[in-house]
């Protein structure tokens, strides 16, 4: 066994797609691209294949590193790579820009072939559903059948578990870490307030901000810094920051002001300020409906089993003890609803201090476990 | 592999091709072993990562929760046979956790170390709780904290309405014949639950 390594230098590319894609929404569209990275070889077989799937503001760029920005590392770099659990010396990775992302895939940003100026407000809300669809399309032009693995975290893990249900001939395991069948009445409040934050910049103009030439900047960092907290746990706030005073002793007198004075306003501030140099407004209202509106089971009358019931992957779920924002009792739900369909799953509930955000994470026992599965599923595919 | 004499006695109790579900399943060799060699399916419940990491790697189902949490995982009538390996001793709930594996399965099968052994009793009259290869802990540290005899176990069986359909006792992985109750240092019970 080699030590884990990065699978270096890595360069995108633009797929595009002339067929048009219906959406759950009623509308269509007309043609579009996705940003795409790989890692790893197809084998002759074309059985290795795992699909990435990203969660809100994440990207293609799930490993490895550009030629001319050596420092952007990929979201997933830690599971991602040789000797990583996802080992890319056995399989041949696939991550994908969503539709209506940002990072290139077409999106609010883009220009609509109709009016010659960008999307904007104009571009449709696409769900989950049309997501996997749309890279369900994408496996057909990189010649995948069948997916060995469909993986992600969160929004990621929606992706998953809707492509075992939509396309269960087509995914042999279903690898859904920190989700959730259902956002709750309090996770789509906290997207509420998101979004109201961003609307109610005076530079949102109502989406079509591109055209005036600013960005909803404002609205968009306290969207990041509201979505950061929901990403932490509680105990992980306390032990990094505490009451902490920005350059000061704990027991420094206040300012007695409204600036920034504790060490979590400033971390919280600077996540906000870099977020909203780099992500679009429209995506973050985009995307954080499209959490909104996953609920597999609506269509079965709340049943979760029976919307489950077309799967016939083998499935993978982790949770995070500390995770507030998709706790383990919702990742339990999923697990009971699999048992209910005979289905096979292995369920591993990590106790890790980092909430949410720990599916990121480098935790040991985590990465164990997903390295001694995907371990399991390269035997299979013969790697 | 091996199996623990225990298991392998257990597993000639789940009749080929069954629904299993095995209660703090450990590594996840008895699943493995009933996939291997006799066709049954299931799931493991289990709360130790590195039992869990064991039973990812055999290719066993498990789901990684306490006994308590685990079983409301299980819908009712799941399973053909519910399988509680040298855990009953350890749990908080006896009574729940037996009716509950009663809830999920048509049968049950239970092992637990017989705290009637003699040396256990010798010990007492000695004065000091037992420590044995079986119970290796200090009364301090134990996390046995529902120890009990063969003969303890069937009344509780009885109150529950589970009908006991098999009995071995073992002492150094083989059957007791004399003086089982003083002699055996394990006890394995198959029970019907209806």
């Amino acid at each position: 066994m080699t030590a884990p390594a990065s699978v270096g230098t890595v360069a995108p590319k633009s797929l595009h797609f002339r067929e048009p894609l219906p959406l759950a929404s009623g509308a269509t569209i007309a043609d579009y691209s996705l940003m795409v990275e790989t890692y790893g070889e197809l084998n002759a077989a074309r059985s290795n294949a795992v699909l990435v799937c990203h969660a809100l503001n994440a990207s293609h760029h799930v490993a490895g590193v550009y030629q001319d920005a050596p420092k952007n590392v990929g979201w997933w770099d830690n599971m991602v790579g040789p000797g990583k659990p996802v080992d890319t010396r056995r399989f041949f990775v696939v991550g994908v820009n969503n539709l209506g992302s940002c990072f290139g895939s077409t999106g609010p940003m883009s220009t609509d072939p109709a009016t010659g100026r960008p999307y904007g407000a104009r571009f449709p809300v696409v769900t989950v559903e049309d997501w996997v669809d749309a890279q369900a399309r994408l496996a057909d032009a990189l010649g995948i059948e069948r997916f060995a693995a469909v993986m992600g975290g969160s929004l990621g893990g929606m992706q998953a578990l809707s492509w075992a249900i939509r396309h269960p001939a087509r995914i042999g395991h279903c690898v859904a870490i920190a989700t959730t069948p259902k956002l709750s009445a309090q996770n789509i409040a906290f997207n509420d307030v998101a979004r109201s934050a961003i609307q109610s910049d005076p530079d949102f103009h109502g989406g079509d901000y591109y055209a005036h030439g600013v960005k909803p900047r404002r609205g968009l960092r306290v969207a990041r810094m509201i979505g950061h907290i929901t990403y932490l746990s509680g105990d992980d706030m306390a032990e990094k920051f505490g009451r902490a005073l920005r350059g000061k002793a704990d027991d420094a007198d206040y300012a007695f002001g409204y600036g920034v004075e504790f060490e979590v306003e400033s971390y919280l501030r600077y996540q906000g300020e870099k977020f909203s140099e780099y992500f679009d407004a429209n995506t973050y209202l985009l995307i954080t409906r499209a959490l909104d509106y996953f609920d597999p089971a609506k269509s079965c009358g709340g049943d979760l089993a029976r919307a489950l019931a077309p799967a016939r992957a083998r499935f993978l779920l982790a949770s995070f003890s500390t995770d507030w924002r998709f706790s383990p009792a919702r990742s339990r739900e999923i697990v009971t609803a699999l048992i209910r369909n005979d289905r096979d799953v292995t369920y591993a509930e990590i106790d890790a201090p980092h909430g949410h955000d720990a599916f990121l994470l480098d935790d040991p026992r985590y990465h164990r476990a997903l390295a001694a599965y995907f371990d399991t599923i390269a035997t299979e595919v013969g790697q | 592999m091996t199996l623990r004499a225990d298991l392998r006695l257990i597993a000639g109790w789940i009749a080929p091709g069954s629904q299993v579900l095995d209660l703090g399943c450990g590594d996840g060799a008895l699943l493995a072993h009933l996939r291997d060699t006799r066709r049954c399916r299931g799931y493991g419940v289990e709360l130790a990562d590195s039992h869990v990491l064991e039973c990812v790697r055999r290719g066993v189902n498990v789901v990684q929760a306490n006994l308590d949490a685990g079983l409301r995982l299980f819908p009712d009538d799941k399973f053909d046979t519910v399988v509680l390996s040298q855990t009953l001793q350890a749990v908080h709930r006896v009574e729940a956790v037996l009716q509950e594996m009663a809830r999920v399965a048509r049968q049950g099968i239970v092992s637990f170390p017989n705290f009637g052994h003699w040396r256990h009793a010798a010990s007492l009259l000695a004065g000091r709780m037992p420590v044995t290869k079986t119970i290796p802990y200090q009364w301090y540290d134990t996390p046995n904290i529902h120890l009990c005899t063969p003969k303890d176990f069937e009344i509780l069986a009885a109150k529950l309405g589970l009908a006991i359909t098999g009995r071995a006792l073992l002492a150094d992985d083989e059957p007791v014949r004399v003086l089982p109750a003083l002699r055996a240092t394990l006890a394995v019970y198959r029970f019907d639950t209806r």
